[in-house]
């Protein structure tokens, strides 16, 4: 069984150029700098406040925060991953100011026992994908994340879907690695189990939807 | 190795950060454990299917109203050398 690939959006020295003249007032620099990440930021924007209003204001806020402290960006770490901490803190600013009853934060403490083993093990058709189309999937899959709490939907972004490595998760969200990787198992078990009702190889044969 | 142990290692077994040996116990545990298989297997396909679909699109034409947005906001804000 062959080992999941991360996309990994790497720093080029083109990319540092564009930075350093963007620090100094240049726009047109800085511009470019948005073509290449906005998809990225606006993703994890709907992903963590679930409302697509919020994602293009969190988009907005995300870039001309990055751009008026840029300064404050030392090259220590890439500047998609600066950039990503600063949208998820804008993210997560919103969600707060929607969910005033229930607090929403990373630390939020969601009990599973970490070692159980899944009761449900009914593999998958070849191809789960197939079984429905295009729209349906995607509002099978925004359905499904969405019931997860935040902080494991946060970090499964970050991880699985936007590609960063462990350590930048944990940067990011000001979280232990150990905390990562235990937030990361149990969403990933949670997701497989849920979208097991739509993708279980069914009894009898055939792709209708059961439930 | 005991299925709780198994899944335990899963993370770094999926994301192959596992030194050999801990990975070849795992995929031992493989031969013979078909819950085991079934669970690597399909959280695997969960991570792809995520990562292949995304889920949230920006249509072109939010991203170039964004885009006008967030450079108007810049161009009334001080360049960053001066703040
Ligand atoms: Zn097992």
């Amino acid at each position: 069984m062959g080992t999941i690939q991360t996309n990994v959006t790497g720093d080029t020295s083109e990319e540092l150029a564009l930075v350093q003249a963007a620090k100094g007032g240049d726009i047109t620099a800085f511009e470019q700098l948005i073509k290449k990440y906005d998809r990225n930021v606006f993703r994890i924007a709907q992903h963590i406040t679930q409302n697509r209003e919020d994602a293009e204001d969190v988009v907005q806020d995300a870039f001309l925060k990055a751009y008026q402290n840029l300064k404050q960006f030392q090259g220590n770490s890439k500047f998609y991953t600066w950039l990503v901490r600063i949208a998820v803190n804008e993210a997560l600013m919103k969600l707060r100011k929607r969910k005033t009853s229930k607090t929403v934060s990373m630390d939020e403490d969601v009990e599973t026992e970490d070692g159980s083993v899944p009761r449900e093990v009914a593999d998958w058709s070849p191809n789960p994908e197939q079984l429905f189309r295009q729209a349906e999937l995607s509002d099978i899959l925004a359905k499904t994340i969405q019931g997860l709490p935040t902080g494991f939907r946060t970090v499964f972004v970050l991880r699985d879907v936007e590609g960063l490595s462990t350590e930048e998760t944990a940067e990011t969200l000001g979280l232990s690695v150990p905390a990562v990787k235990s937030r990361l198992l149990r969403a990933r078990l949670q997701l497989r189990e849920r979208l097991n009702r739509y993708f279980k190889k069914k009894k009898n044969g055939g792709g209708d939807q059961q439930q | 190795m005991k299925c709780s142990k198994f899944l335990t290692e899963l993370n770094d077994f999926l994301d192959g950060s596992l030194d050999s040996k801990l990975k070849a116990e795992l995929s031992e545990h493989l031969t013979w454990c078909h819950n085991c298989y079934v669970v690597c297997n399909t959280t695997k396909k969960t991570i792809e299917i995520y990562r292949e679909n995304q889920v949230y699109e920006l249509p072109d034409t939010l991203r170039t109203k964004l885009h006008d947005a967030i450079v108007a906001k810049c161009k009334a804000s001080k360049p960053p050398n001066e703040t």
